[in-house]
This record gives structure tokens, sequence and C-alpha cells, in this order.
């Protein structure tokens, strides 16, 4: 039997401030130059979710998710891993400027070679005994996060003929609200890979492309140990007013 | 001034080295009383498991709060319960979590059933896909839920309710085709 809804039916409350819809800034999820999109991607329209009190909170993951040495991926093992140390770094902001604080971003990627430790990746690249290629890390209060990692390799796939992944980072990210999470992949300057990438050629906006690229950072650099990257990330805002068509939902039409 | 935001792209096939949690599927704490179990299975457009995948769920408590300060009711804190799991896929497709019923969530809409935010990741998706799990024990909060009543086909809307299980709830994702899953933009 279903329960009723709320002891003694208060009025509603006022609508919450929802976050800044950017579906224009994304990949569509049917994208056929990405081939393993064709049968992992909805047929129907996707319905709009108002944002309620759901979509504007989230989880606030903390220091317990996170090891000591959990941003410095040349460290989780006994001796150094191959490859081109450096630095990345950077902010998270939300749309509005404001800084996004202590939010955990986790990271993983291929070795310098371009092999992941993963039982899928098979191809012809060594394992290096002293890389994972998993990082976490929370941002600070001003929204700022730093890893020491190596540079990841390019490496072949199969999705078209002599296909590459130009070297990259995968990053996951929480924000504060179901509404901001993110997962994305930063990339390096001047790869000569992107013009054949569908990952990379999905996003509609040229613009909107090179914010996943880094800027090569001489200033943070670290005199005889590391290279450094710079690469800012903006989380969904929220909107300044609440907007007319998210009061209203508007009745399916398929 | 409006900064743009950063794109998304896929978790590819090796989000496994970065995103699994040993507790992950614990939204609510091992042995902790009143846990229920949500299993399902993510299958692609053809039927099949999708063993590369990761589902996240988000959600009230029990008496549908959350721990987050933007709840204009206040934070509450619940101890053993993080409202939030992650749970890879496996080779079958199957995901687990594990927690406790929320409770229905007030909205200037009027009050929401039961439900829970889901986002499903996969090779293959260039973004997130975003659900929600209704509970099939709340017929009548479910008639009234204003995101469920918004979507005209019973059948659509049948893909959002969760079937019940021994040790919990049922709730399969289908991305595509026959019985496709009800997804929003968010």
């Amino acid at each position: 039997m279903s329960e009723p809804l709320t002891p003694e039916a208060p009025a509603a409350p006022p609508p919450v401030l929802g976050y800044l819809r950017d579906r224009e800034v994304h990949p569509p999820l049917d994208y056929p130059g990405y081939r393993s999109t064709a049968l992992r991607h909805p047929r129907r329209r996707l319905k709009l979710l108002p944002h309620l009190l759901t979509e504007v909170t989230g989880p606030l993951l903390g220091e317990d998710r996170v090891g000591e040495l959990d941003n410095d991926l040349t460290r989780q093992h006994g001796g150094e891993p191959q490859g081109q140390r450096i630095i990345v770094h950077g902010r998270v902001r939300d749309s509005d400027g404001a800084p996004v604080p202590h939010t955990l971003i986790e990271i993983w990627q291929a070795n310098a070679g371009g092999r992941y430790r993963h039982t899928g990746d098979n191809w012809p690249s060594p394992l290096d005994p002293n890389f994972t290629g998993g990082g976490r890390t929370l941002t600070d209060e001003q929204g700022r996060y730093r890893f020491t990692t190596i540079r990841p390799g390019a490496y072949p796939w199969k999705n078209h003929d002599n296909a590459w992944r130009p070297a990259h980072i995968h990053f996951s990210l929480f924000g504060r609200a179901f509404t901001q999470r993110l997962v994305t992949q930063m990339y390096f300057p001047d790869d000569p890979l992107f013009f054949q990438d569908p990952m990379w050629n999905s996003i509609p906006d040229p613009d909107a492309r090179e914010r996943l690229v880094a800027r090569f950072d001489y200033e943070s650099t670290e005199p005889e140990w590391a290279l450094a990257y710079e690469w800012d990330i903006v989380l969904r805002g929220r909107e300044s007013t609440v907007f007319e068509d998210e009061i209203a939902l508007e009745d399916d039409d398929e | 001034m409006t900064a743009p935001t950063t794109p998304s792209q896929t978790v590819g096939p090796y989000l496994h080295i970065g995103l699994p949690w040993p507790d992950g599927r614990f939204a609510l704490a091992e042995g902790a009383p009143g846990g229920v179990w949500i299993r399902g299975v993510l299958t692609d457009g053809a039927g099949a498991p999708i063993g590369d995948g990761l589902v996240e769920t988000w959600q009230a408590d029990p008496d549908g709060r959350f721990d987050h300060p933007d709840d204009p009711r206040g934070a509450v804190s619940r101890p053993g319960f993080r409202g939030f799991a992650r749970c890879p896929t496996d080779a079958e497709g199957r995901f687990a979590v594990h927690t406790l019923k929320p409770g229905p969530v007030p909205s200037h809409l009027g009050p929401q059933a039961p439900h829970i935010d889901v986002s499903v990741f996969a090779r293959g998706m260039l973004n997130r896909t975003v659900t929600r799990i209704y509970f099939p024990d709340e017929p009548e909060a479910n008639a009234a839920d204003p995101v469920l009543r918004s979507i005209a086909s019973e059948s659509a809307r049948a893909t959002l309710v969760a079937g019940p299980a021994e040790d919990g709830y049922r709730f399969d994702i289908r991305l595509q085709g026959e019985g496709e899953t009800v997804f929003f933009s968010v």
C-alpha cells in the first residue's frame, strides 16, 4: 500500500534555482563517427527534467575518499614510472566564475607508451610495473587542483582504419549538484591526431573542443623535475532566475 | 558574464582504472538496518548486456531530506547513509546498489514520489544519460508525481518504475530499442 505523500500536505514550496542548461556544448549521444554510439544512444527524444531538489543537490564527497599520495601518480609503486614527468593543475569554476571548492576530481590514463593497465587493453606496447594510471584529489578553497603524473602516450583503436586516440587524461568531476556531474578528457596542445579523432570531432563547436586542451605552463614548470600544463574546468553555474518553461512541465509529444 | 562550460567526453573502456570504489555500491553502509538492494541489467539497442558501463545513483533519505546545504529545509545527515552509489556493470551487464528507499520530496510542481536519480556512463556514450527510478509500491504517489505525469505514454512511464525483488527492487536500463528507458535532459 502507498503511504500518504506528506502528513499534513503543506503548501508547495517555492521553486529552487536550477542550473544553466548547456546541452549544445556537449557531443550528441548519436555520433556515427564513433561507431560504438550506434547501439548505445536512446532513440526517444530526451525528456526535459526540471531542476528540483534531487537535481540541485549531490554528494559532497570529502577527504575520506582521497589518500595522501593519490594526486601523485608517479609515487604509487616501488619505483618511478617511465616517461615525461608532468604537473597538471588548474581551477574548477562554475560558469558564473565562482570557484568550486572541495570537490572530488578523479583521473585515469594510459602509461607513457599509450597502454592502459586494464585487461581490455592488449595492444603491443609494454605495461609499466611502476604505473597504474589512476589518481584523485579534492579542489582547495579556491577550486584549485594539482596532479603529478607522466605524459600519457597516444594509442591505436579499431574505430576506423589507422585510428589513434590523441594523448589524453580522463577527468571525472562531481561539482556540488547532480546537475553538475561531468566526465571528460583533457588533451595536450598541438596534438597532430585531433583531425581523425571522433571524440574530439563529436563536439559540435570548434571553440568548445579547444576548451579540452591544456595550456603548456612554463611558469609552473619545476626546474630539473617536471614540465607543467594548466587546465581549467568550467561546470554549469546556477540560473539567476527561475525560467518559466521549467515551472510548468510540458506534456510529452511522442 | 557567463563562461562557457567544459564539454563532456566518453568514459571509454578503461573507466575501471579510475572510477570504481571498494564501497561504491553502498549508498547505505553494508549491514546497516533497513537496506534494500536495487539490482538491474544495462543493455544496448541489440538487447546485449553492456559489460563496461557504470551506474551512479543519488537520492533523498527516507524522510525526503538531503545532506546538502542547498536544500532550503537544511542539510540532514544520517549515519551510514551517503545517498550516493556507483557500480560498474559486470560482464553480464549487471549492477546493484544497496540503499534506503527514499521518502517523497517536495517541489513547486507538487510532491514528488520517492525516486532516485541515475547517471549511466559507458564506452560508446559521449555524455552520460540520466534517468529516474520510481517504486512499484507507491502507485498513488507515482500517479501524482509531476515528472512521471509529464510523460504521456504509459509504456514509456512504466520504464521508470522498478519491479519488486526478493531483497529489494529490480530496475533494468535499456539504452535503446524495445522497452527503451526514458532518459532526461538535465
